[in-house]
């Protein structure tokens, strides 16, 4: 007994250190999220940096035609935003199941088959009205979308199958259908050397944000990520879902529906990344054909990982990587880049975040805290 | 004999050919990705490590003249990435499903990035061996020219079998697979197993990838490689980490893989993109079949993040 006395004064004394913690320590887990992905992030940059200097390229110069193509003026701003739409939406794909403990990276399958799905909502409804035709792009695309990732969740539930692997396998699949219908029986007759659907009609294009070429597609993104923020992190929904992604046994244990949580979640993940594909067809493209499987799907995991899974901080995130993409021309044009070294960047960005996980809460000055 | 007496003999043929031909690069990822796997961990980096293996067996091919050397080349390319992947997964708290993502990022962009000067050229291929000299129909003599890559894979196979079995190095991969644990205890590094259980996966990985711009199709393009790496990975799954049992899966992956051209090559053309996809929709059809939410895989390692 005179042991276990002595060890509720020692716990005291080492939790009197906490009550008077230093502003570092009191924020240390935010500044962490903050300050090792941006060191990630910019030691990311630097490695491509190297790399690109080993072809005989001035780093320099690549620094700032990077920053000029991405944030220089307000065309380059109103190029990388208009990317930044989608990748919002196709990072929620990886965001929203992550919280349930699942790695989804199916996003890209997702987003074909919402394209589709929208695309032909808009062809079967020509005539009607355009914001009905709209709204029911929308819906078409969030549910094929969804019922697509939800497969994916379905098979992991039921079958035991691994979502990673199945959610992939899912996006070839996916590539499969678009070009089987668009090759066949969807296909325009007037388009012959891309063989693409007919045109939705311009009068059911979404349009721009007024004022802007930023079409509306980005306002559909930050919409649907504070929606996803405020589902995880502030209704009992997401708390639920919280709690299955850290402890499924125990989820089970305080009888919390989990086949119906992840479901929902997975439905919602796919709806988001449909939703980004209706955008591409409403706002860019026009129709449906192999253009629309340009990465979003890919790169929205990368937004998603380097957000830490974050539906908010997703949003500067996809900014960022936007302004990385829309970058990628003016390195063609200017320092005669491939389009490929957008992709290299990316990929050492993504090493170096994950490496970077290592580093959580062993960085000296900001310990102590509780 | 004429091409039309044989009529829709064809598309068997084309299916056993494919069977020969498309399968080895599954062949070779799935052998490598089930040592890796076997010894506790997934690399789903290996699409990308076949797509890097790709362009440098065509690029050393081209620039030195000897195919083989670019063999080796794409091997060596492979273990690094490996070895990249092992050592990003020894740090603490890394998951090493995510990093596989990264790196099948990273792998393919780097391709197409290095690849970029040699979608021109034509660099020699990997000669083939004619099995089918004693037929008269040329579509079985197509069919029967085989490369050396597949019959080493095949052997290899067999080997690997007998290795985890026997071997003191398959014994050690399999204890650091089964327990890490008991692999410590037994005073060996168990990340230090892995780097070289990883390394070894990516280097038979890229030798996959060289088969694809050296022999079959034989030409470095960005397209060469469409998912094959993570089918692969797939197939490890339900071939149940067993290395024989990767051999008949990779066959019946490479046989299916044929049947869109295959079909398309007799006029069956409606539905080529998903024939196209039958390789995936295969997998699909057999994880589903095969896995159970109930059980862990029989002969799963059991230190694997994806099964638990």
């Amino acid at each position: 007994m005179t042991t276990e006395a002595a060890d509720p004064t020692e716990a005291v004394g080492a939790v009197a250190p906490a009550a008077d913690p230093g502003f570092l320590q009191r924020h240390g887990t935010t500044i962490e999220y903050i300050l090792i992905p941006g060191a990630a992030l910019a030691g990311a940059l630097v490695v491509f940096g190297i790399f690109v200097a080993m072809f005989g390229k001035n780093p320099l110069d690549l620094y700032f035609y990077m920053y000029y193509g991405a944030f220089g003026t307000w065309f380059s701003w109103q190029n990388t935003l208009t990317r930044a739409a989608p990748l919002i939406l196709t990072a929620l794909c990886t965001a929203l199941p992550a919280q349930l403990g699942m790695v989804i990276i199916g996003g890209e399958g997702a987003l074909l088959i919402g394209a589709l799905s929208a695309t032909s909502a808009a062809l079967l409804l020509q005539g009607m009205p355009p914001l009905i035709v709209q709204i029911a792009m929308v819906i078409a695309g969030v549910s094929g979308g969804g019922l697509w990732i939800m497969l994916a969740g379905a098979l992991r539930q039921y079958r035991g199958v691994n979502e990673t692997i199945s959610s992939l396998l899912l996006v070839y699949i996916g590539l499969a259908i678009l070009n089987h219908l668009v090759e066949g029986a969807m296909r325009d007759p007037a388009s012959l050397n891309k063989p693409s659907t007919r045109e939705i009609g311009a009068a059911n294009m979404i349009g721009s944000i007024p004022g802007t070429d930023v079409h509306w597609g980005l306002v559909f993104g930050l919409i649907a990520a504070v929606a996803a923020y405020i589902l995880i992190y502030h209704t009992v929904f997401g708390f639920a879902a919280r709690v299955a992604g850290g402890n499924i046994r125990a989820a089970k244990i305080v009888g919390l529906g989990v086949s119906k949580l992840i479901l929902t979640i997975c439905f919602l993940a796919g709806g988001a990344a449909g939703l980004a594909g209706m955008v591409e067809v409403a706002a860019v493209q026009g129709r449906t054909n192999a253009n629309l499987a340009a990465g979003y799907g890919f790169t929205g995991i990368l937004v998603a990982f380097l957000a830490r899974q974050n539906p908010l901080a997703i949003i500067p995130v996809a900014i960022l990587l936007g302004g990385i993409s829309a970058s990628g021309g003016l390195l063609q044009r200017r320092l005669g880049l491939p389009d490929a070294s957008v992709l290299v960047l990316q990929g050492i960005i993504f090493v170096f975040v994950l490496a970077s996980d290592a580093l959580y809460g062993r960085i000296g000055f900001l310990k102590g805290k509780s | 004999m004429a091409d039309g007496s044989i009529g829709l003999w064809t598309v068997p043929l084309a299916v056993l050919g494919g069977a020969i031909r498309v399968s080895t690069p599954f062949l070779f990822v799935s052998l490598g990705e089930c040592i890796t796997e076997r010894s506790g961990r997934i690399n789903l980096g290996l699409e990308g490590t076949l797509v890097m293996g790709a362009m440098s067996a065509y690029g050393i091919s081209y620039l030195t003249g000897s195919p083989w050397l670019g063999v080796l080349a794409a091997g060596i390319t492979g273990a690094l990435l490996g070895a990249l992947h092992a050592g990003i997964c020894s740090l603490p708290r890394v998951n090493d499903v995510a990093v596989g993502i990264a790196l099948m990022l990273f792998g393919t962009g780097l391709a197409f990035y290095l690849g970029k000067p040699l979608i021109e050229p034509t660099a020699p291929r990997l000669p083939a061996i004619d099995f089918g000299w004693w037929s008269d129909i040329p579509q079985l003599r197509a069919a029967l020219r085989v490369n050396v890559l597949f019959l080493i894979g095949v052997a290899l196979a067999p080997i690997l079998y007998w290795a985890f079995r026997t071997t003191r190095w398959g014994l050690l991969i399999r204890t650091a697979g089964e327990s890490s644990d008991a692999a410590r205890a037994m005073g060996h590094s168990v990340l230090l197993i892995r780097l070289r259980a990883t390394m070894v996966g990516g280097f038979l990985a890229g030798i996959g990838g060289s088969f694809l711009s050296l022999f079959y199709p034989g030409s470095w393009n960005e397209g060469l490689s469409s998912g094959q790496g993570i089918t692969a990975v797939a197939l490890v799954i339900f071939a149940r980490w067993d290395p024989l049992l990767c051999l008949w899966a990779s066959l019946a992956f490479g046989g299916a893989a044929a049947l869109g051209p295959a079909l398309q090559s007799v006029g069956v053309t409606s539905g080529y993109h998903l024939f196209n996809a039958a390789p995936y929709i295969l997998t699909l059809a057999i994880m589903i079949v095969t896995c159970s939410p109930k059980r862990t895989l029989t002969g799963a390692p059991a230190e694997l993040s994806i099964t638990r």
